[in-house]
């Protein structure tokens, strides 16, 4: 039992910070901090920045331009990055895509998609759920018919992440209607650019503009742009959705948050006293610092199993539960401990003088509800819970 | 990074696990738990033979662990067949005398049962609240007070009690037969003493005790964590077993997903708590140890309230009976939090590391 990590992990963190320290754009660490909407421009340049240290691609072997990282020294990026506030790695080409290609794509498609994922040259949407197919995913209806050396998609993508950016999707469709849903769906890359395809902007909750939807009329896409075989998709959307998930529990974000709340209930005044001095709000601080600790502690558990066994467990749902749930209630600490004062809206309005919340805290009300997705996304909690139900207790 | 066990401890908690299967199962554990004297005498010095006191205990005061690690790897085990052996009172009581530089050898041999008396009726968990008084009585001293329910106080024959002296708060050694006790059992099991000292001859073992204390408190929150968990697991497989066994509609409850749902929300706050308990034993004897241990027990208090109820719940009336096992594990995994600070107490510790 030892719950240091290894010298060399130790020295790899102390470099990931020092390259934090040294490149990471201090305007950018800012945005990030109080919450602005990165423009692709900032995401490109970020990317562009890791990219020429050759840390961009953290999850890819060495081979494909992966920097050949463990599950614990991805994981100390993660955390380390947080804690730097860089933004986050768009994950659609680099952490979704680019690993499906490396294990079921063809030899052509990772020579001309990989290295246009990394040097920027494509940006990647997904084109998983349908307004009629979110957690029954492998309901979607988006139909695509071959026709000669060609397949015609015709139906509707939602919820596609920041495909206001995109050039590319990659899409699961529907290409035979006979068989049970899973074993009729396929897997296929599709260039934004082809006629028939229409991106619309959906306005969430707290006015931001992040999500889309796509609409595919009569859209033709060559067949040498499916992945894997013809109605291999639910197995290539299985693997995206069990690989990869080191960062599900999000405690960089959630010891950042923490950080952040813990300062702002020591400087903020409420009532004549300092808000920490509030016994009700700081036993709830308190009570969420203690679940996030255990949090760290069942993170690295999982961590250190998957290095061993080169696998995540399922395990990594009880990550995906509990580690969103805490990051909401952090959000909602940082929410409350404004009062009134998170309300004004749009945030950036009430500057200068007129300013009612420090300036990094001034989007905390529209983080809060944003962060409600961290519970539906990826997977809805409850979803989480049939998986779990299904692999460990056996019933 | 490593969270296997180091094969001593493994081999620790099989030895221990194999012996409590054989000789002290849940239901031999439900016979002795609730008649005097609330344990069995005869395995008591069986397990001691086992060495699970020396396991408790650093090699320099003559055991063989002492270790964070050590105590929750015994602990665990307890837990799992629910044992009210008073080992904890033993652990705390073997850190105080290892404080004191006092000879250990009687009560590491299980020959001499120890329990710990700190808590009084208007003072159960705080140190700075206590008011039993020491004063000085010709070359000795004697003490007035009252020690309020104090585990393994019916059969102990020495108490270490503190009690508060013009020098701080000081610990001392009680003769069990010259003090007032009341003997008796517990709701989950067990024994535990109420302890009248009036002008009690005693004999001073540390005139400032306070970090003695605090060390035995830290090693006894982590003990009873990982009691918890251990009583957790046990009480888990319980309620699956059910789950796949029970029919009702013509189908396994275990099929309904509102009761898959809330057992998964269980085995999440069950590895959460085995976490917490983690950190607290690793921290245990460092300068984070009383505030990693403040954070385990507010956890685990709030997860062994949650699993024993919810367990209750989804077994439905059987779980009312004393026959049912499910039944006891509840009552222990409820009261673990009324021993060494409750959740709320522990909760204020880190309210208060957090307004410094």
């Amino acid at each position: 039992m030892d719950l240091q990590f290894t010298d060399k992990e130790l020295a790899f963190r102390d470099e990931v910070r020092a390259f934090l320290a040294a490149e990471l754009p201090a305007e950018l660490a800012a945005k990030v901090r109080r919450g602005a909407t990165l423009e692709k421009a900032d995401h490109d340049r970020w990317h562009a920045i890791l990219n020429a240290r050759g840390w961009l691609a953290a999850t890819w072997p060495v081979d494909f331009g992966g920097p050949g990282w463990t599950p614990v020294q991805r994981h100390i990026f993660e955390e380390e990055s947080a804690r730097a506030h860089a933004p986050r790695i768009v994950p659609f080409g680099l952490a979704m895509l680019g690993p499906v290609l490396i294990r079921f794509g063809s030899k052509a498609q990772q020579e001309e998609y990989l290295p246009r994922i990394l040097d920027g040259s494509d940006w990647w949407c997904q084109g998983y759920s349908e307004p009629g197919a979110g957690s029954d995913l492998a309901s979607l209806r988006t139909r695509a018919v071959r026709e000669g050396d060609h397949y015609v998609i015709n139906g509707q993508k939602t919820w596609t992440t920041l495909g206001q950016h995109a050039n590319r999707i990659f899409c699961l469709v529907r290409t035979d209607p006979q068989v049970k849903p899973q074993a009729g769906i396929s897997f296929i890359l599709v260039d934004l650019d082809t006629p028939g395809i229409e991106m619309r902007p959906i306005k969430l909750i707290e006015g931001g503009h992040e999500v889309n939807e796509v609409f595919f009329t009569d859209v033709k896409v060559p067949v040498e742009n499916l992945v894997g075989e013809e109605n291999s998709g639910w197995t290539i959307a299985k693997f995206l959705l069990t690989h990869e998930r080191t960062n599900i529990a999000g405690t960089g974000f959630s010891t950042q948050a923490l950080e952040e709340v813990k300062a702002l209930a020591r400087a903020r005044r409420v009532n004549g006293r300092r808000l920490i001095d509030d016994p009700l709000y700081a036993a709830r601080l308190a009570q969420v610092e203690i679940d996030l600790e255990a949090m760290k502690i069942t993170n690295l558990r999982m961590l250190a199993r998957a290095q061993k066994t080169g696998q995540p467990g399922v395990e990594s749902s009880i990550l995906k539960i509990k580690g969103t749930v805490i990051r909401q209630e952090l959000n909602d600490l940082a929410r409350r401990a404004l009062g009134p004062a998170a309300a004004p809206f749009p945030a950036e309005a009430l500057a200068g003088n007129a300013a009612v919340a420090p300036e990094e805290h001034r989007a905390d009300a529209a983080r809060y509800f944003n962060n409600r997705k961290l519970s539906i996304f990826g997977g809805s909690n409850e979803i989480q819970r049939n998986i779990l139900t299904k692999a460990m207790l056996e019933l | 990074m490593d969270f296997d066990q180091s094969e001593d401890r493994r081999m620790l908690a099989e030895t221990l696990s194999r012996y409590l299967a054989d000789r002290y199962d849940v239901a031999t554990r439900i016979k002795l738990a609730y008649d005097a004297p609330y344990h069995s005498p005869e395995r008591w010095a069986e397990m001691a033979e086992l060495g699970i006191l020396h396991a408790l205990v650093s090699e320099d005061h003559g055991g063989m662990g002492g270790h964070g690690f050590d105590i929750a790897t015994v602990f665990e085990e307890l837990g799992r067949t629910l044992c009210p052996e008073p080992v904890l009172p033993a652990l705390m009581g073997l850190r105080l005398l290892a404080a004191a530089g006092a000879d250990l050898e009687p009560a590491l041999t299980g020959a001499e049962m120890l329990a710990v008396a700190i808590g009084e009726p208007e003072a159960p968990w705080d140190l700075d609240a206590l008011e039993t008084r020491a004063e000085t009585a010709g070359d000795g001293w004697v003490l007035t007070g009252r020690k309020s329910v104090v585990y393994g106080g019916h059969v102990a024959s020495r108490l270490l009690v503190a009690a508060r002296a013009d020098g701080g708060l000081g610990l001392f050694e009680v003769r069990a037969g010259d003090a007032e006790i009341t003997a008796y059992g517990m709701i989950d099991g067990g024994g535990a003493a109420e302890i009248f000292l009036d002008a009690t001859p005693a004999r001073l073992l540390i005139a400032d005790a306070r970090d003695a204390f605090d060390s035995a408190l830290n090693a006894g929150r982590v003990a009873l964590c990982a009691e918890a968990v251990g009583a957790m697991d046990a009480t888990k497989d319980l309620l699956l077993d059910y789950l796949r066994t029970r029919k009702q509609f013509g189908r396994t409850i275990g099929s309904f997903q509102v009761l898959q749902h809330r057992t998964v929300d269980l085995v999440t706050e069950i590895e959460q708590a085995r976490s917490i308990t983690i950190l607290a034993a690793d921290a245990l004897d460092g300068p984070e140890a009383g505030r990693r241990a403040s954070m385990a027990k507010n956890l685990i208090g709030r997860a062994a309230r949650l699993v024993a109820e919810e367990a209750i719940q989804m077994h439905g009336g059987i779980a009312m009976t004393w026959e049912a096992a499910v039944s006891h594990y509840g009552k222990r995994l409820v009261m673990i939090d009324a021993q060494l600070g409750d959740t709320d107490f522990h909760l204020t510790r880190v309210m208060e590391g957090l307004q410094a």
